[in-house]
């Protein structure tokens, strides 16, 4: 009981810093099932861990402090050899720690790798490039780039791929990380109680972008995802003002090789975002806040603004162009 | 031959020639140490880049190749040598040998880690360091995504890890078949027991790197097709390759880094070790634990439930043994008369740093929680705590501990102190914190992170603590070179084991007669029977030793020059450099060569005096 005691400062720090951190991208505040799986794992084996230590440092300070050479004390210890209970002790204890950890982590794990479809549950292909992110929705035909779409409570079964080099998909507030390798299918499910966006990273080393290759998983009510969805799969809307009509033209001749736009463009050689939905994003390349003015710093200088990327820039835009694609851009919604 | 012969040669000679264990020992501490100090000003420049959110400090690019260059360096550069540093010097006098099976072979095994560790540095000046991290995973190792550094790497490494296998060989032989009479196995001393285990590891382990080595050298340089997927390969046989040898790599450091704890701790708690069989069955359980839990850094990769619930469960068993190990380590130090040297309050610092990086490793082995642990800085803080804790704590436990053995000086215990005392505070104040960043969403690896994801407070305490190691650092180095006159007793600790019966500095021929073993702690045990010397099995007589040769530096130059050629393709050079290599192999094997005799009047008799 005493131990239990001690345990309360420990918690408590624990607790404190599980309010640091921003929300939605630690994985101390989960937002999911899974993640509340894993994170009650990780408090089950840390409370066991911390008991350990509790046991080990109180032994530990107890002996330096009664044992320590004394001044003037020259007496030679008695030499002792072992102790065959206390070593009995000591090595079955550990098993019985180990066995409760031990235990629940093999269901989980178990739970975690079931990915049979439920009723309502979608699948998501997720394919890693250096260093983006592109989200296939094979049953609702839709190819999206950078923001993953998903209907709350609903799982979403997600099939994991890469183009290049493996990259490791991790959403911490909904889920631990599965890796995307080259040349096989890795899968794993993820499930989003509230709506709201979740920040997700590249945790495997994959290039010199490696440390930008953010993306955000946007969680939405089902009937809203179904209306993304449909949208989506619809030729881009038409400009509404002339500036953006102009953008556009400045994109047919810029960027359509790469990236598509209401299914049209895109080459799957070269690479690049679906940029259907643009508008709508929180942020620019996964990592700038989206405004006019990231967005031209991004357009005229990719390459120094996310290092190893494969974007050209497109500095030699005059200025009357760059203004019309930025609009044009801006106006690329789904949702609205 | 003659005896003119070994002592007319200059300095230098001497010591590029050198086959006596003691100074390829010193070369090893001094190389090993040469790089640690590499490793540490690039592990600086990386806390210093990541001291505040998106900094520039260094490129992206920069820092890949900080990150890969600190990872192998610290472990195959520094971390392993520093310890083969202090094997070589110290097994043979350990188990009362003469000098190693192999000195031949203990040379080369030397001047191929020296030569290794040159060539991956050399990349900083040519053309780029390798920038895939230290495990090199494909494909970004490739040749489609990594330039030159990685040939360096590949090349560095297998070089410098055939040195590591022929020093590991050498270290089993002379252990099984040079122990002093009456040295029995059970009578070995820990840390000759922890080398043992360690040489058994490297003996398997290695081959596996150099398997993987090779088929990415040919992939790299020949358009072999292992790991591309489009030509069939799989990328995933490259992870099982490194981490069979790179999960036992562990274990080869901190085991013998177990070896010094357990010496330091029962010297300064003048104890016998508590436990002693139930030390070395742990020893060998852990060491075989160690070769069965590979996949656990792979939880991740998609190889399935099943197998990653066994590999969960059998990481998790390595507890146990380890556990064993330290509760034996505190109930030596129960009842005995602990003395606060800077020795051994590394040893005691070891205790609770490294329970804190095991029991974090019990949690990364919860294969359902990895996938969040996996990849981020939760991982970079246990492993940090195993490897600074456990062996990084060990290294500087038996720098004081054997310092006065090995150089002949003692080091000043009161800059000890202050450097054990800021090493320990900026240690647990860089690592600590990083566990909650990874949990906080931070990954390892990444060159930066932005600003307002709440990670810049912690990032900035690490790297304070990072200056403060850096500090103790220094201050070990000013150390030394105030201690350099501070002459050393030949037994200045009341030591128990054999290498404090032989004069300091030690003789070439390491005790003028073989001792006789009658206990475990033979010293000791002869002290407390009132005895002023060891038994000893042997009349005085001539000693005979082996020649110096310089054909092992040779060999190594010849590799090294034939990596160039691979890594250039410009194969002339790298059949030039094969062949000096093999000519050397041809001269070892026709010239003759019986070593010479000590006589016995060169011989100071009686010098080993308790």
């Amino acid at each position: 009981m005493k131990q239990l005691g001690r345990l309360l400062p420990l918690t408590a720090i624990i607790l404190l810093l599980a309010g640091c951190g921003e929300v939605n991208l630690t994985a101390l505040d989960p937002q999911g099932p899974i993640a509340e799986m894993q994170l009650s794992l990780i408090k089950l084996s840390l409370y066991i861990m911390i008991i350990v230590i509790v046991i080990v440092f109180a032994i530990f300070a107890f002996v330096l402090w009664r044992f320590r050479d004394k001044p003037g004390d020259k007496h030679i210890p008695k030499q002792v050899e072992g102790n065959h209970t206390l070593e009995i002790i000591w090595t079955t204890v550990p098993i019985i720690l180990l066995l409760i950890i031990a235990i629940p982590n093999v269901m989980d794990t178990f739970t975690l790798a079931n990915v049979d479809a439920e009723e309502n549950s979608i699948t998501v292909k997720v394919t890693g490039h250096q260093f983006w992110w592109e989200f296939e929705y094979p049953d609702h035909d839709v190819v999206a780039g950078q923001d993953m779409y998903i209907p709350t409570n609903t799982k979403v079964i997600v099939h994991l791929e890469a183009s290049d080099v493996m990259h490791s998909f991790w959403v911490p507030a909904l889920a631990g990380k599965q890796d995307n390798v080259p040349g096989i299918t890795n899968e794993m499910w993820i499930k989003a109680v509230n709506p709201g966006v979740y920040k997700g990273k590249c945790t495997e080393l994959c290039g010199e972008g490696h440390w930008l290759m953010d993306f955000k998983v946007v969680a939405v009510e089902p009937d809203v995802f179904e209306a993304w969805a449909q949208n989506m799969a619809q030729p881009a809307k038409d400009p509404v003002t002339a500036q953006a009509e102009a953008g556009r033209d400045v994109f047919q001749a810029s960027c359509i090789g790469c990236h598509a736009v209401g299914g049209v463009g895109g080459n799957p050689a070269v690479g690049g975002p679906d940029l259907t939905n643009f508008g709508e994003r929180t942020v620019i390349a996964g990592f700038l806040e989206f405004n006019e003015e990231n967005l031209e710093k991004w357009l005229r200088y990719p390459e120094t603004t996310k290092p190893g990327n494969k974007m050209p820039g497109f500095n030699h835009l005059n200025d009357e162009d760059m203004k019309a694609l930025i609009e044009y851009m801006k106006g690329l919604k789904v949702l609205d | 031959m003659s005896n003119s012969q070994a002592y007319s040669k200059s300095v230098l000679w001497d010591w590029l020639t050198t086959v006596d264990h003691k100074k390829i020992g010193i070369m090893y501490l001094v190389a090993g140490a040469f790089f640690f100090v590499l490793g540490g000003l690039e592990a600086m420049l990386i806390r210093i880049q990541l001291m505040f959110p998106e900094s520039n400090f260094v490129s992206a690019q920069a820092f890949n190749e900080l990150i890969t260059m600190h990872g192998t360096t610290m472990i195959f550069l520094a971390a392993m040598p520093l310890l083969f540093g202090f094997m070589n010097f110290i097994v043979p006098l350990q188990i009362g040998a003469r000098d190693v099976a192999f000195p031949f072979l203990n040379s080369l095994g030397f001047w191929l880690f020296l030569s290794g560790g040159i060539l991956l540095n050399l990349s900083w000046f040519f053309g780029g360091a390798p920038d895939a991290g230290w495990t090199a995973y494909v494909p970004l190792s490739s040749a489609a995504y990594a330039s030159t550094g990685l040939d360096y790497y590949v090349l560095g490494l297998q070089i410098s890890g055939a040195g590591t296998l022929i020093g590991g060989i050498n270290f089993l032989v002379t252990i099984i078949t040079m122990r002093a009479p009456g040295m029995t196995m059970m009578k070995m001393p820990l840390f000759t027991w922890s080398t043992f285990v360690a040489s058994a590891l490297i003996l398997f382990a290695f081959p596996a790197l150099t398997v993987g080595l090779f088929l990415l050298m040919f992939e790299r340089l020949f358009g072999a097709n292992y790991f591309i997927v489009e030509a069939g390969g799989n990328v995933v046989i490259w992870q099982h390759l490194f981490w069979i040898f790179g999960h036992p790599e562990v274990y080869i450091l901190v085991l013998p880094a177990f070896g010094i704890f357990s010496e330091v701790l029962s010297t300064f708690s003048k104890k016998r070790l508590f436990g002693y069989s139930a030390m070395v069955f742990a020893t060998l359980i852990i060491g075989f634990l160690g070769f069965m839990v590979w996949a656990h850094h792979m939880f991740t990769v998609g190889m399935g439930p099943v197998a990653n619930a066994i590999f969960a469960v059998a990481t998790m068993a390595i507890a146990v043994p380890t556990g064993i190990k330290i509760f034996n380590w505190l109930l030596t130090l129960w009842g005995g008369r602990i003395s606060f040297t800077t020795a051994n309050m590394f040893a005691l610092g070891f205790i609770p740093s490294f329970v804190l990086g095991g029991v974090t490793g019990v949690m990364l082995a919860t294969s359902a929680a990895n996938y969040q642990f996996h990849d981020t800085y939760f991982v970079v803080a246990h492993f940090h705590y195993v490897i600074i804790g456990g062996v990084v704590f060990g290294l500087f436990s038996g720098t004081f501990y054997w310092w006065p053995k090995i150089f002949g000086t003692m080091l000043n215990e009161t800059l000890g102190k202050w450097f054990f005392w800021l090493f320990f505070i900026g240690f647990h104040l860089t690592f600590f914190v990083q566990h909650f960043l990874g949990l906080m969403g931070m990954p390892r690896r990444v060159a930066s992170y932005l600003d307002g994801q709440g990670l810049n407070d912690l990032n900035f305490i690490s790297t304070i603590g990072a200056f403060f190691m850096a500090v103790a650092f220094i201050i070990l180095l000013a150390n030394i070179f105030v201690s350099r006159n501070n002459k050393a007793v030949s037994d200045p600790w009341d030591g128990r084991t054999l290498e404090w019966a032989t004069s300091t500095p030690v003789k070439e021929y390491n005790f003028a007669q073989t001792p006789v073993v009658r206990e475990i702690d033979a010293l000791w045990y002869e002290k407390m029977k009132g005895n002023k010397k060891l038994p000893v099995a042997e009349p005085l007589g001539e000693i005979h030793m082996p020649n110096g040769s310089i054909l092992p530096l040779i060999m190594s130059i010849g590799l090294f020059i034939a990596s160039f050629g691979f890594i250039y393709h410009t194969y002339v050079v790298s059949i030039i450099g094969l062949g000096i290599t093999l000519g050397c192999m041809i001269i070892r094997s026709v010239k003759e060569d019986h070593g010479y005799h000590i006589p016995v009047d060169q011989i100071e008799p009686d010098k080993e005096v308790v």
